[in-house]
């Protein structure tokens, strides 16, 4: 296959991931979206085979089957509650393999030299770099998602510092790299591979949990320009476009995350967000002696029941007790009795940017009755019954009305403007930023203590 | 229990009646009242007297035999005096009985007085305060909401031409543009009804707040340069500065030259309305055009409008109508007395009338009792509306002195970030003295990733999980760079690179295909 017909393979499939991207941007045409992508892939894969460019096509053959056998059965078995631990893992990868490409680069540069080779050089730096941050931090990112690491940041002393002086080591062994000898060139790349490699575990250590939807789209923006650094070692423009596309695509995602959040994309990654550092008020002054009031499961079915129209306000307790198809059920039972039931989701509601959204359709509840935020806060008002299920900051009136909260300005859901608000929830204990939240003792808010499927079951049993 | 009486309204051009049939057989029959209405109170918003008296009503000949006999007298308009038997109708209440309906007492102290006379007691409909516990009484928001449908409805048929825009075999129909000033109750209802006729509806209001009901009506939010927020006191528009209402005119004025129809709905109760489209903005306008000023009772907000009268000016049409509720009787009829139902529910207590005037609601209304006008202007309390955001960030010192311009409510911050990030990073390489090779990488990469942020900024937020699991997938391109070096002397780094890097692309490419196919209308 001629060199000219290869890149006109590259380019069809670059036009491709372009229209996977677009086709992902409604319901309609995801399907599509997807399947793009994967022509997109196949067409790549096949252009370079036929190129002539891959020696041993047996070990090559044997490779993928495996691997696309490993990566078949991962998405099989996967359980949508744990979709963010799947991404995290599946960014580690790509990092694990920039860094790789990274190494066997610097291997083979021996054709190359001058003006060029230092490009490469710096080239391969930079890859192995934000290859490794991607994948350690990608794998902290998914322990922590697991539960395997505690949620709570990691604050060493100096923090930021360290973080800092491991930036500026990594750039003195690059530049050690650059100008080294030969021999010495390898372990000074596997020394900044051992850095940045720390450097991606202390940062993600540092972030709270309530702040995963940001890492895990921040990460998958890295993975993307480490697929693009890895483009540049290569020479490969494939490479490149689908690499920035990906970095884009992430940065956005963080970008819109953040803004959820009403915090900086730099507060975020600094980190330590959650933690009682001295000045965090767990339950204001005002709510101070104040008494939640507890309801039970029978008094909700009838709050349901005789009301005409309901939002059900997800959160990660939701994601965490696996109650999205009795929530299902109950949805259900209220729209035949003529009762509307509107979903509200929150940007960050989740670990995942549209986390929420995958485990509704999962439980095969239609996604025109599922909202965003700034579609459904002003339907609050008209609304008799709002269920908030395990989410606890994104429902926070101190967000707007207390200056001393440390969520302050967050756009948040207004639930407290309906009649009712039940809140199902299995302690009085503080969401992951730690913030006390005064919706709790509100004159309209009722407590349903306990484990979010058990209470809903009773619910749903109630109401057949 | 206790005798309502229904009265047939005197005021010329009036259609509609305080009680619809539906209400009369509600008061009967589970609240046990009597209620007696005036023969043919009902004809004219099309409810026979049959249908009253089959919903249980006693019907009477004269307006005297209720005053005499009900407890209860409910009417819309204010009592005014009857041309044709000479009497006025305040001077017809009893002692012992309350007379339910609009009073105006801002502006109409006399006939407060007229009626304090009688020693009965005087409701006025129209000082509901706006709380949340009195919304089913507000008939003032219920009339409101009909205007604004109804102001629509007359702006379509002086307009000649249609509000929708189509393409047709014979050419295309451009969509009229509609601006609505004011988004209070009238406001948005005009704005919804235009909006479903097909228009393009833009609305004003100086109260920021109100933004999100317009924009959740799909109409397009005026903003100006300008920080100064409208929200006063009982959910009313408060009196703006001098540099705001210049810089508002400035705004109107440009619109005006662009829209075919405005309506504009900012009245102050109590007050003389403020002038809002000027004699020039008229004259700037497309031939053809209509304006429906629904302040045109406090004088209107056009300084042409002739209030009660449609009239023409320079191929403008300008609708000063005063009538609009009562135009679409029927319905106007049936809300109103829905709301006066829930009123006089309130108001009384094991089935009689009881007036508890320290009550908000009770205490606001009634406006004559005992003899005496207890109505106080100052008593509508301050309604704490929820905390006003900043329409911008900009500090406004300077902001007062520029002229405002209407501004585009999109974000571009992310965008912007973006785009100057990544000059800085394709100077400092271009400084480095790539090759022409490398430069041209370059250059792909910067327009990848515009193309990246177009494409990815129009991708729903319940598609950010598929979204980040695609892109994930297709990030396992990296699998090329693996199978390039598979041929070269390494072999065992590069095979787990593709190892790894196939695990990505078809976990991917599949649990994004299982996630998209649950997602169902």
């Amino acid at each position: 296959m001629p060199e000219g017909l290869i890149t006109v393979a590259y380019i069809v499939s670059g036009v491709l991931f372009i229209l996977s991207l677009r086709g992902l941007s409604n319901q309609e045409t995801a399907k599509r979206g997807n399947l793009y992508g994967a022509a997109g892939m196949i067409i790549a894969v096949l252009a370079t085979i036929l190129g002539g460019r891959v020696g041993s096509l047996g070990t090559l053959m044997l490779v993928m089957l495996v691997g696309g056998g490993i990566g078949l059965f991962a998405a099989r078995r996967v359980a949508m509650t744990a979709m963010p631990e799947l991404v995290a893992i599946l960014h580690s990868f790509v990092g694990a393999a920039a860094v790789l490409v990274g190494i066997v680069s610097h291997l083979e540069s021996a054709h190359i030299s001058g003006t060029e080779l230092l490009i490469h050089e710096i080239e391969i730096v930079l890859g192995v770099f934000i290859g490794a941050y991607t994948f350690t931090g990608s794998v902290i990112a998914f322990l922590k998602l697991r539960g395997s690491i505690g949620g709570k940041p990691l604050t060493l002393p100096f923090r930021h510092y360290l973080d800092l002086s491991l930036v500026l080591i990594s750039v003195l062994f690059g530049v050690w790299f650059v100008n080294g000898a030969a021999e010495e060139q390898l372990m000074y790349l596997l020394f900044i591979i051992g850095i940045a490699g720390l450097l991606g575990i202390h940062m993600i250590m540092g972030i709270g949990g309530a702040d995963m939807p940001v890492v895990v789209s921040m990460l998958n923006s890295y993975s993307g320009w480490a697929a693009a650094s890895a483009g540049f070692m290569l020479s490969n423009d494939l490479l490149i476009i689908t690499g920035a596309l990906v970095g884009s695509s992430g940065a956005i995602l963080s970008y819109i995350m953040c803004r959820g959040m009403n915090r900086s994309f730099i507060s975020v990654i600094a980190g330590g967000f959650g933690v009682a550092e001295g000045t965090v008020a767990v339950v204001s002054k005002e709510d101070e002696g104040k008494e939640a009031q507890a309801t039970s499961a029978e008094e909700t079915a009838d709050y349901l029941r005789s009301a005409k129209q309901v939002i059900v306000v997800p959160g990660y307790g939701m994601a965490v007790a696996q109650a999205q198809h009795i929530v299902h059920e109950i949805t259900k039972n209220l729209r035949n009795g003529n009762v509307s039931v509107k979903f509200a989701i929150h940007p960050v509601a989740g670990r995942l940017p549209g986390h929420m959204n995958v485990l509704l359709a999962e439980a095969n509840l239609p996604y025109d009755i599922v909202f965003e935020m700034d579609e459904i806060n002003s339907e609050f008002k008209a609304t008799d019954v709002v269920l908030v299920i395990g989410a606890n900051d994104i429902v926070n009136p101190g967000a707007l009305d207390d200056e001393s909260s440390p969520i302050f300005g967050m756009p948040v859901l207004e639930v407290w403007d309906a009649k009712t608000v039940i809140v199902l929830k299995r302690t009085m204990a503080t969401g992951y930023s730690g913030v006390g939240n005064p919706l709790y003792f509100r004159g309209n808010t009722w407590m349903l203590f306990g484990d979010a499927k058990e209470s809903l079951n009773k619910v749903s049993a109630l109401l057949n | 229990m206790m005798i309502i009486g229904v009265l047939k309204e005197i005021h010329p051009g009036e259609r509609r009646v305080a009680m619809a049939p539906s209400v009369v057989k509600q008061q009967c029959l589970k609240n046990a009242h009597s209620v007696l209405l005036e023969q043919g109170a009902g004809v004219i918003a099309n409810f026979t007297d049959d249908q009253y008296e089959d919903s249980g009503a006693e019907i009477v000949e004269t307006a005297y035999q209720v005053w005499e006999r009900a407890d209860v007298i409910l009417k819309i308009r204010p009592p005014e005096e009857n041309p044709e038997t000479g009497d006025h109708e305040a001077d017809l209440l009893r002692k012992d009985a309350c007379l339910i309906c609009l009073l105006n007492p801002g502006l109409n102290s006399d006939l407060l007085q007229m009626l304090a006379k009688t020693g009965g007691t005087a409701i006025a409909v129209d000082q509901i305060p706006r709380i949340s516990r009195a919304q089913s009484m507000d008939v003032l928001s219920s009339m409101a909401n009909i205007s604004g449908y109804r102001a629509i409805t007359e702006a379509a048929h002086h307009f000649g031409r249609l509000f929708n825009g189509q393409i047709t075999a014979a050419g295309r129909i451009p969509p009229a543009k509609v601006l609505v000033i004011g988004a209070g109750v009238a406001g948005l209802s005009a704005v919804g009804s235009a909006q479903s006729l097909g228009a393009i509806v833009r609305a004003f209001d100086t109260r920021s707040s109100v933004r999100e009901e317009i924009q959740s009506m799909g109409a397009e939010y005026l903003e100006m340069n300008f920080e100064e927020d409208g929200s006063g006191i009982g959910g009313y528009a408060k009196t703006m500065s001098k540099e705001f209402i210049d810089a508002e005119m400035k705004l109107f004025a440009e619109q005006a030259k662009e829209v075919n129809i405005i309506i504009t709905t900012a009245a102050i109760p109590g007050k003389k309305s403020p002038i809002l489209i000027t004699k020039e903005m008229v004259e700037s306008m497309i031939p053809g055009s209509v304006i429906v000023d629904m302040a045109a009772e406090g004088g209107g907000n056009c300084e042409l409008t002739q209030p009660g009268e449609t009239c023409v000016h320079k191929k403008v049409t300008i609708i000063g109508l005063t009538d609009l509720p009562s135009r679409l009787p029927t319905q106007a009829s049936q809300l109103f007395s829905n709301n006066t139902a829930k009123l006089i529910q309130h108001l009384s207590q094991d089935g009689k009338l009881k007036l508890d005037l320290e009550d908000e609601i009770t205490g606001a209304i009634t406006v004559v009792h005992d003899g005496k006008v207890i109505w106080d202007p100052n008593k509508v309390k301050a309604v704490v509306e929820k905390p006003v955001q900043p329409v911008t960030q900009e500090p406004l010192s300077k902001e007062v002195a520029a002229p405002p311009t209407v501004k585009e409510t999109k974000n571009g911050t992310g965008l912007k970030v973006l785009a100057w990030t990544m000059a800085a990073v394709f100077a400092g390489l271009i400084g480095f003295g790539g090759s022409s090779e490398f430069l041209s990488h370059i250059t792909v990469f910067v327009l990848a990733c515009f193309v990246g942020f177009m494409v990815v900024w129009n991708v729903s937020p319940a598609l950010h999980t598929p979204l980040m699991s695609v892109t994930n997938a297709i990030s396992g391109i990296i699998v090329i760079g693996g199978m390039i070096h598979l041929s070269g002397e390494q072999f065992l780094l590069p095979a787990i690179a593709v190892l790894i890097a196939t695990i990505n692309i078809v976990g991917g490419f599949m649990v994004t295909h299982r996630m998209l196919e649950m997602f169902r209308k």
